[in-house]
């Protein structure tokens, strides 16, 4: 029994030893290659043990810890996701960083928040949760502020330092409230309390709101998206990318399990919080975006927007929202991975690309770079023969099966508001190109090297993706769907 | 399988136009030639050999291509081709042809994307006219969406930026609410038989109860209508004909429009009858609005491709008219309609087009007197302004006679309103031509007259107007079995006791007395 205990957290201890082993490494030599491609393999490594992993699940691992097919699908997504941003980050910290300046430790603290990441999709009770949280906050701060001789990177560092703080005040005391009335940790203890009372008591529900309100300051939505832009802006862009997708999807893979556990959705209250949240998220990150000069701040303000839509997904309930909100998390994490990641490769060719002014023309001299950019683009406005269009099928089909055509009409409302910035950004691609003596003598210098084959082979493997989901989704649909039925079992069998 | 030839012809065909650029300038413009050309001799084909095109219908397909996509959703790559397809996509094959031959001179720049661009956005076109799986429908409705915005954005005029982002807002924000109706329609689907499901098939035999009709029909007519740019949804359509460059102009009032009146034909008509009765004076009297409204507005036009685009918005409501007559002869109107305004609008834009070449200027103020200056080019514009105000003889009058025809015992007050946009149509259009071609001459620089390739495509257009104006047989024959489906389920609604020999008889007489001239 113990031994199956293991197999099932095979993927959280394989990572947890490659970070050990890559610690010492760094100790033993420092190399910035050698330490990189360890780091890809690690992530490579615990990914081929998801398979294994699989057949001893549904498995509850201890009161902390659920490991099931839900769990290990959101883990493949954070494996892959970080493999992609190890494979950007490469080139990019060294056109970011001198030599002898010490670049190892950023992989070792990928591979810390990643494990992180992990945690989270496994847990089932607040502690591990917290856990999981603050290994994946502090790591990332940590990485936030990596360029440490620059000013904007600190400034982004601090800010998201605060911003954890914060968030892990409001999930502390909320925990503490629902202990108090319910007399668990587990989501499912928590969660008993509500289903057999007829009314739910005033504090568990104050509780609950807290715990999602540290959620919701993570995950970005609005009215708690201050932070975004700026941290967006201010982090090296590879990990920009990791935020916008790692972070935020293991947060949502615990959410989904958090609101399945406790049975949230059948909560009046709690479910106009929720669509509270997702007007509000939907709605502020359009207006916001709609005016902005900065592509690092437009594509943070437009993720504040989708995770509006994943909530309109979340809100329909049951099989059908988990599966919504699963594929159109796998889809943004890929569309976005594609836009950040042409970011860094342009940026990685000496300064920091992040104004639209520097795309001005880019399809005419640098046509796959700009061409990449324009599908991820495409795919996050919604438009069909990318993956984004099938995310926002779903997200629609579950809002209108479950009747929550308000909700809908807001997100179509929204979809075609923000096609106008994504639209500008790509018309800029595709505008007249600058003339090159706008162009700073050492810059142009730099210019001339080739992009790394690393991230060529990274940034076609998401184009690719993007793609195939969006002509031949059934696959993965099939997969999330014995995940979700997965989900909703594992939760019935366990004692 | 032969239809998915019709469709991937044009968009494998696309990356191979862009890389074409490298071996010489027009090897683009030949292998979109050649392209298309065979598509046009594919369907050909296809009417020519299968002689049951005049008696298919009624639910059933000439030719069908069937297999599972995503069945998930119950999503199917489903194919059918019919009389009306055949028609329209002979007209995509043929105004692409005529939008390539127009721009050959005026693209000079990044020659081998602009072709990638029209073929891909010919080849959703295509696709459009032949999905009847609702899900792929919409798919392949998208997909011509982005190389159109780019056609407009990259190669447009001084206001591009402006026109592509109106008209991709405003058609992406129609698409979307459309996309709510089909997917309600699935779940509806769902929940009657237990398994979603997008297909024609299956959704027509879908009872829906009347409410849900009712915000379903109009979520699919917004939709489409904004393609067709009938008023109060019409704002975006001048400035994206006046702002895109012509090969572009022409692809949006030739093919683009049509999609939008096709879907109506095909999906928002037979899916809901029941409401039909509650929507056609209601459609009938904003295709009226649209016939006046564009009417007046092009008489006071000084742009030249701004009045053909007031001129389109004004034809497109005689289709609306007809469509929702619920006669027979008014849906065979309807259709010649779309057929002869895509070939007499796609002939102005590229005279337009012409002019704007040779004199910098879209102005008719600056213009005038240009008659001896350029002989053929005033012909073919003198044929085709006539053409465009129904003479006679040619198609357009065809087409706009069987609407009124068929819609007066429908909406008498609408239909006498809507003849009066026949009299407007005389009035622009001449006007047109006095500014332009006739008075004092203005311009004293020497321009060359047409080429003879140009003179050649547009002799061919008039050759089809004359031929369709007199012998509209060709169109009516074909598209006959689906007009009598069409026309099925809104004679049938209020009484089931149908007799389906009324209507035989009365398109009997209709076909005699058609083709009588």
């Amino acid at each position: 029994m113990i031994l199956q205990d293991f197999v099932a957290l095979s993927p959280i201890l394989n990572l947890g030893a490659f970070s050990l082993v890559t610690m010492l490494a760094i100790a033993f030599r420092r190399h910035h290659a050698r330490i990189a491609v360890f780091a890809f393999m690690s992530c490579l490594l615990t990914l081929a043990t998801l398979p294994w992993a699989a057949t001893a699940t549904p498995r509850a691992v201890t009161a902390l810890l659920v490991v099931d097919g839900h769990a290990l699908l959101y883990m493949g997504l954070v494996l892959s996701a970080t493999m992609v941003v190890i494979a950007l980050s490469y080139r990019y910290l060294t056109v970011q960083f001198h030599e002898h300046e010490g670049v190892e430790e950023y992989y070792l603290l990928l591979l810390l928040a990643t494990f992180g990441g992990l945690v989270l999709t496994v847990a089932a009770h607040f502690v591990s949760f917290f856990l999981g949280l603050e290994l994946l906050g502090l790591s990332l701060c940590s990485l936030i502020g990596y360029l440490r001789t620059r000013r904007h990177p600190l400034e982004a560092a601090v800010k998201y330092l605060l911003l954890s703080i914060a968030a892990s005040a409001f999930l502390l005391f909320g925990m503490a409230l629902l202990y108090f009335e319910s007399g668990s940790m587990t989501f499912r203890g928590v969660g008993a309390i509500v289903k057999q009372a007829q009314d739910v008591p005033g504090l568990w529900l104050g509780g609950f709101v807290l715990v999602l309100v540290g959620v919701a300051l993570k995950l970005g939505l609005a009215p708690f998206h201050m932070w975004i832009p700026d941290v967006y802006q201010g982090a090296p862009t590879p990990i920009t990318a990791y935020i916008a997708t790692v972070s935020k999807g293991a947060l949502v893979a615990l959410l989904l399990r958090l609101a399945t556990d406790v049975g949230a959705l059948e909560l009046p209250p709690l479910v106009h919080l929720f669509s509270l949240l997702a007007v509000a998220s939907m709605v502020t990150g359009n207006a916001l975006a709609l005016l902005q000069q900065n592509v690092k701040r437009l594509l943070a303000y437009s993720s504040i927007t989708h995770f509006g839509y994943v909530l309109v997904a979340l809100l329909a309930g049951g099989p059908a929202a988990a599966e919504a909100v699963t594929f159109y998390v796998i889809v943004y994490c890929a569309m976005t991975l594609g836009a950040f990641g042409v970011v860094t490769v342009y940026s990685s060719e000496g300064g920091e690309k992040d104004c639209v002014e520097d795309y001005q023309g880019l399809f005419w001299t640098r046509p796959w770079l700009a061409a990449m950019l324009a599908l991820s683009l495409l795919s996050l406005a919604g438009i069909p023969v990318t993956a984004g269009f099938i995310g926002k099928f779903y997200a629609i089909a579950a809002g209108v099966d479950a009747g929550l055509w308000w909700l809908v009409l807001t997100l179509i409302g929204n979809s075609v508001v923000s096609l106008y910035y994504y639209l500008r950004l790509i018309v800029t691609l595709f505008g007249e190109e600058t003339t090159p003596a706008t162009v700073p003598q050492g810059q142009q210098a730099q210019a001339g090297e080739a992009t790394s084959w690393t991230a060529v082979f990274s940034l076609g493997l998401v184009a690719s993706i993007i793609v195939l989901l969006g002509v031949y989704p059934e696959p993965l649909i099939q997969l999330i769907r014995e995940s979700v039925s997965n989900l909703l079992m594992v939760t019935a069998q366990r004692p | 399988m032969v239809l998915w030839l019709l469709i991937l012809i044009p968009i494998l065909a696309a990356p191979l136009a862009w890389m074409g650029q490298q071996w010489s300038r027009n090897a683009p413009r030949w292998i979109a030639i050649g392209t298309l050309s065979v598509d046009c001799l594919l369907t050909l084909l296809l009417l020519s050999q299968d002689h049951s095109v005049q008696t298919s219908g009624h639910g059933s397909w000439l030719v069908e291509s069937h297999s599972s996509w995503i069945p998930r959703w119950g999503i199917s790559l489903h194919l059918g081709l019919d009389g009306l397809s055949v028609i329209l996509i002979l007209l995509t094959a043929f105004i692409g042809l005529l939008a390539i031959g127009a721009s050959w001179t005026e693209i000079q720049s990044r020659v081998g994307f602009f072709h990638c661009n029209v073929l891909l956005a010919l080849g959703g076109v295509i696709g459009v006219f032949l999905a009847i799986d609702l899900f792929l429908f919409f798919f392949f409705w998208e997909l011509m969406l982005v190389p159109m915005y780019l056609l407009i954005a990259i190669w447009g005029h001084a206001h591009r930026r402006y026109a592509s982002f109106k008209f991709f807002l405003f058609t992406q924000a129609g698409s979307l609410l459309m996309l709510v109706a089909i997917i309600a329609l699935a779940l509806l689907h769902q929940h009657a038989t237990g398994r979603p499901s997008f297909d024609y098939a299956d959704l027509m035999e879908l009872t829906v109860t009347h409410g849900m009709a009712w915000w379903l029909m109009l979520a699919f007519l917004i939709g489409f209508v904004v393609k067709l740019g009938a008023p109060p949804f019409h704002s975006w359509l001048p400035d994206t004909y006046t702002e895109a460059p012509t090969g572009a102009s022409i692809i949006l009032a030739g093919i683009l429009a049509k999609t939008g009146a096709y879907g109506l034909l095909r999906f928002t008509i037979p899916l809901f009858p029941g409401v039909m009765s509650e929507f056609a004076p209601l459609v009938m009297g904003l295709g009226t609005v649209g016939i006046l409204y564009g009417a007046v507005l092009a008489c006071c036009q000084t742009d030249i491709k701004r009045l053909v685009a007031y001129s389109s918005i004004s034809h497109m409501g005689f289709f609306l008219l007809g469509a929702f007559a619920g006669t027979e002869l008014a849906l065979q109107g309807a259709v010649m309609q779309l057929v002869a305004h895509g070939l007499s609008t796609g002939a102005l834009f590229m005279l337009a087009g012409a002019l704007q070449e040779r004199f910098q200027t879209r102005d008719m103020r600056q213009m005038g007197g240009l008659w001896g200056m350029t002989p053929r080019l005033a012909t073919m514009a003198l044929f085709f302004a006539c053409a465009s105000l129904g003479l006679p003889g040619l198609a357009n009058f065809i087409g706009e006679f069987l609407v009124l025809f068929g819609s007066y015992s429908a909406q008498p007050v609408l239909t006498i309103l809507a003849s009066l946009g026949m009299v407007m149509a005389a009035i622009y259009s001449l006007g047109m031509m006095q500014r332009t071609f006739f008075g004092q001459q203005r311009e004293t620089r020497i321009a060359p007259d047409l080429s003879n390739t140009a003179f050649g495509t547009l002799l061919l257009i008039a050759v089809l107007q004359i031929w369709l104006g007199l012998y509209p047989k060709t169109v009516l024959i074909t598209t006959k079995p689906v007009m009598n489906m069409l026309v099925q389920p809104v004679v049938a609604s209020p009484n089931l006791t149908h007799q389906p020999s009324e209507s035989v008889s009365s398109s009997t007489i209709f076909t005699s007395q058609v083709s009588a001239p």
